[in-house]
């Protein structure tokens, strides 16, 4: 089997999987006080603050949660609250609740923050605001700025991605964050794709946007199972002096923000693929991005008419190293993906499934292009266990699928077995 | 594979013969439900697990195939049309011959399949002269041929029904449970799969809207009201809250539904008596009755047997090529035959092909 799904989920490395079956034999629950309690305490603590370095942050800023989205949830709907609810009633007085209820979010967001930001609108009357993006799919920041100027005082947040999941397209983050930051607007950054890919230094940001209290980049999620760590745990980075209200109560575990016992195996798994990771992260993405490219030259060789999606540079930080994202006109995405499934290739169609079913992806309707194109994508993914050989093996296979997927999409316009 | 213990069991088979098998499962819903309610059997994110499950068990690939817009364009918006149209359709019939053995099957051709392999009760055979015919199953209460009368030979060409020499539904379920098959005990499915809570004359209202028209007697009297003509179906006996009785003091039954006018017929069980029916879109199952050799020459009658329901009983009849219009005589009158309906046409357990109703004549005269 060829895995070219790294975006998917990567393989775990041999050092997390060493450190989480070395882990999940030691007893004690990190909140007891006893030394068993502590032993647990000090292993989750050292943890915390290996993926905090890796970071640009403390370990007292790592929130650990059950996956990604629980992090975007917890940073969208917990300052959602605190801004708007909390907000008029920590201010007390007399007047009327601070009105913040607008949500600021690019359009190709990643559905975690999408349907987040959907059931505020739908449950909390939150208003969200649309921030169009380009045909590279990064985000108009002058749409951004106009908003911040019209009107700072109704924003309880700012959401975006650090790179965009499906294209690849890196965000101008640190602009972003020097904006909301001068608007005295929070921000928090899904960095889940980006995570692993490209340098993340979270107080850098914030001194190089002179951030004050609450504002500016604020908080930032991330995922173990995508840089090598395990499914089931993840992370929101969140600034001292930025308040959210829980998503979840009970003991008052990690700063009264998310209760319940810590998993110590699964962080001690996730530390050790943070620190991999990030000790060969330059030399990965170097790596990656040549193989990226080599695997971009032979399907534009072979496939003549398939278009690469997102930005194709030049730079090597308007994307990330390990993506690349066609169109293939004229085919259907889940047909080119079933057939280099049956010739042993892994890829994706990139976008949201329901029940199996790909979508047209709304990153790519959002980016400006035709229903059609969005149906003929497919996402190839490199990651830190890519090799040469995986390239070749998605070359040769891709032409005959090119060729079938072809003829099937032309039946799906049109049958001879109409009547 | 519909996440039912039918096309788990035909899979299953098809495996077991030595064929590459690949589940597929339709998606032919853009917002499918989430888990399954009622007798409703297939569409659910459920029923998709419910198949991929299966596919799991058998170790073979599986994949979801969005037939969506498809489906709604050809089956949903046509069902629609045709009640509103005063017409009864056969959403399951329309499913087979423009999705499953239609758009399905050139898209699996195209991709390098020979083949589609449903749970349908039915039998392809090769026929005395080398051609492939369509037969009934030998399981007769689950015979689905009915709703495959549709086929072409060409589509029989690519048809495989692994289910269709099965005695009875009990033996499929209890090889599903050896199988080790989680869906050997799921509920069959009744309803129209697209109407969720079996509600049809609810669901057309909110799509066609409701209009109050008179519901008339054969001499064209106002005998009562009704709120849309699309929600009656000619046969029908109940729902018309019909205030002054019959003269005769007898039930009355829905005779003739006119959409354009917003009116519903109304008269004795007697007048439902239908003498012949006819219809110009007709298509053969396999090879035509000249070629089969049933018949010298168009215009030629022969005998066979006609079915107007999925589960009616076969009604012996004589029919005849007349001039572009298949005519079927039966030797006793049919009950409950409403335009838009698919007669298929048998002879003996074989398929010779199908035919929409566009024109009957009634057994019975009025005033009779």
């Amino acid at each position: 089997m060829v895995y070219l799904d790294h975006a998917a989920t990567t393989p775990m490395l041999p050092e997390a999987i060493d450190a989480l079956t070395a882990a999940l034999a030691v007893v004690g629950n990190p909140s007891s006080i006893h030394s068993a309690g502590q032993q647990a305490k000090r292993l989750l603590e050292e943890s915390r603050e290996q993926i905090a370095a890796t970071l640009g942050a403390d370990g007292i800023e790592i929130v650990f949660t059950g996956n990604g989205t629980e992090a975007v949830n917890l940073a969208i709907k917990g300052l959602w609250w605190q801004r708007h609810t909390a907000a008029g009633v920590v201010a007390g007085a007399a007047e009327a609740p601070v009105a913040r209820r607008r949500i600021l979010m690019p359009a190709g967001e990643h559905h975690a923050t999408i349907d987040t930001v959907e059931w505020l609108v739908a449950h909390e009357g939150a208003e969200v605001v649309e921030l169009p993006i380009d045909e590279v799919g990064r985000v108009r920041l002058d749409v951004l700025a106009d908003e911040l100027d019209r009107d700072a005082a109704s924003v309880a947040l700012v959401t975006m991605l650090w790179a965009n999941n499906e294209v690849g397209t890196i965000e101008p983050v640190e602009e972003a964050a020097r904006m909301t930051a001068r608007a005295g607007v929070p921000l928090h950054v899904d960095a889940i794709a980006a995570y692993g890919q490209v340098p993340i230094d979270f107080h850098g940001i914030r001194r190089a946007t002179d951030a004050p209290r609450g504002a500016g980049l604020v908080a930032l999620s991330v995922s173990a199972h995508k840089i090598g760590g395990p499914a089931g745990i993840g992370a929101l980075v969140l600034d001292r002096s930025a308040a959210v209200e829980p998503l979840i109560h009970g003991g008052g575990q990690q700063r009264k923000v998310r209760s319940g016992t810590q998993d110590v195996a699964a962080a001690v798994s996730f530390a050790a693929a943070a620190k991999v990771t990030a000790s060969r992260l330059g030399d990965d993405a170097a790596r990656m991005s040549a193989l990226r490219d080599r695997l971009v030259a032979g399907v534009a060789a072979t496939v003549p008419d398939a278009r690469l999606s997102g930005d194709v540079g030049p730079g090597a930080s308007v994307r990330l190293p390990g993506n690349a994202h066609f169109s293939f006109p004229g085919c259907e995405g889940d047909s080119l993906l079933f057939l280099l499934d049956a010739a042993g290739v892994a890829v994706s169609t990139g976008s949201a499934c329901q029940a199996g079913v790909p979508e047209p992806s709304h990153v790519l309707m959002a980016m400006g292009r035709s229903e059609a194109d969005a149906r003929g994508a497919l996402r190839i993914t490199i990651g830190h266990s890519s090799t040469d050989a995986d390239v070749d093996a998605f070359l040769s296979a891709l032409p005959a699928a090119h060729a079938l997927a072809a003829k099937a999409g032309l039946a799906a316009r049109a049958t001879s077995f109409d009547r | 594979m519909s996440g039912g213990v039918d096309s788990a069991v035909a899979a299953a088979r098809a495996v077991e013969a030595g064929h590459e098998v690949v589940g597929v499962h339709l998606a032919l819903s853009r917002m499918p439900g989430t888990l399954r309610t009622g007798s409703r059997g297939c569409c659910t994110i459920e029923d998709s697990m419910d198949a991929q499950r299966a596919a799991n068990v058998l170790g073979i690939p599986y994949y979801v195939w969005d037939f969506s817009e498809r489906f709604k364009a050809d089956v949903v918006d046509d069902f629609i049309a045709e009640y509103s149209a005063g017409r009864t359709p056969n959403p399951c019939m329309r499913c087979n011959e423009r999705i499953k053995f239609a758009a399905l099957l050139e898209k699996a051709l195209a991709l390098g399949f020979d083949a589609v392999a449903t749970g349908h009760y039915a039998k392809v055979v090769t026929g005395a002269s080398g051609a492939l015919e369509l037969h009934r199953a030998n399981a007769e209460s689950k015979d689905q041929s009915y709703v495959l009368g549709v086929l072409t030979a060409e589509q029989l060409a690519h048809a495989y029904f692994p289910l269709g020499d099965t005695a009875s539904k009990q033996l499929v379920r209890a090889e599903a449970a050896e199988r080790g098959l989680s869906v050997a005990q799921k509920p069959d499915s009744y309803d129209i799969c697209f109407i969720p809570d079996g509600d049809t004359k609810g669901w057309l209202a909110e799509r066609v809207g409701t209009e109050t028209g008179d519901i008339v007697d054969r001499s064209g009297a106002v005998v009562g009201s009704h709120e849309g003509a699309h929600a009656f179906t000619v046969g029908q006996r109940r729902g018309m809250r019909l205030g002054t009785p019959a003269s005769d003091g007898k039930p009355r039954f829905v005779l003739e539904v006119r959409p354009k006018e917003n009116t519903v017929v109304v008269g004795p069980k007697e007048a439902l008596a239908i003498g012949l029916i006819a219809g110009s879109r007709y298509s053969w199952a396999g090879l035509d009755p000249v070629a089969s050799g049933l018949v010298a020459a168009d215009g030629e009658a022969f005998d066979c047997e006609v079915q107007i329901r999925a589960h009616a009983d076969p009604v012996p009849a004589s029919a005849v090529l007349d001039g572009g219009e298949l005519v079927v005589t039966p030797v006793q009158p049919l009950d409950g035959v409403a335009p838009g309906q698919t007669a298929v046409i048998y002879v003996g357990t074989r398929v010779l092909g199908q035919f929409t109703i566009d024109r009957t004549v009634s057994a019975v005269p009025v005033g009779a």
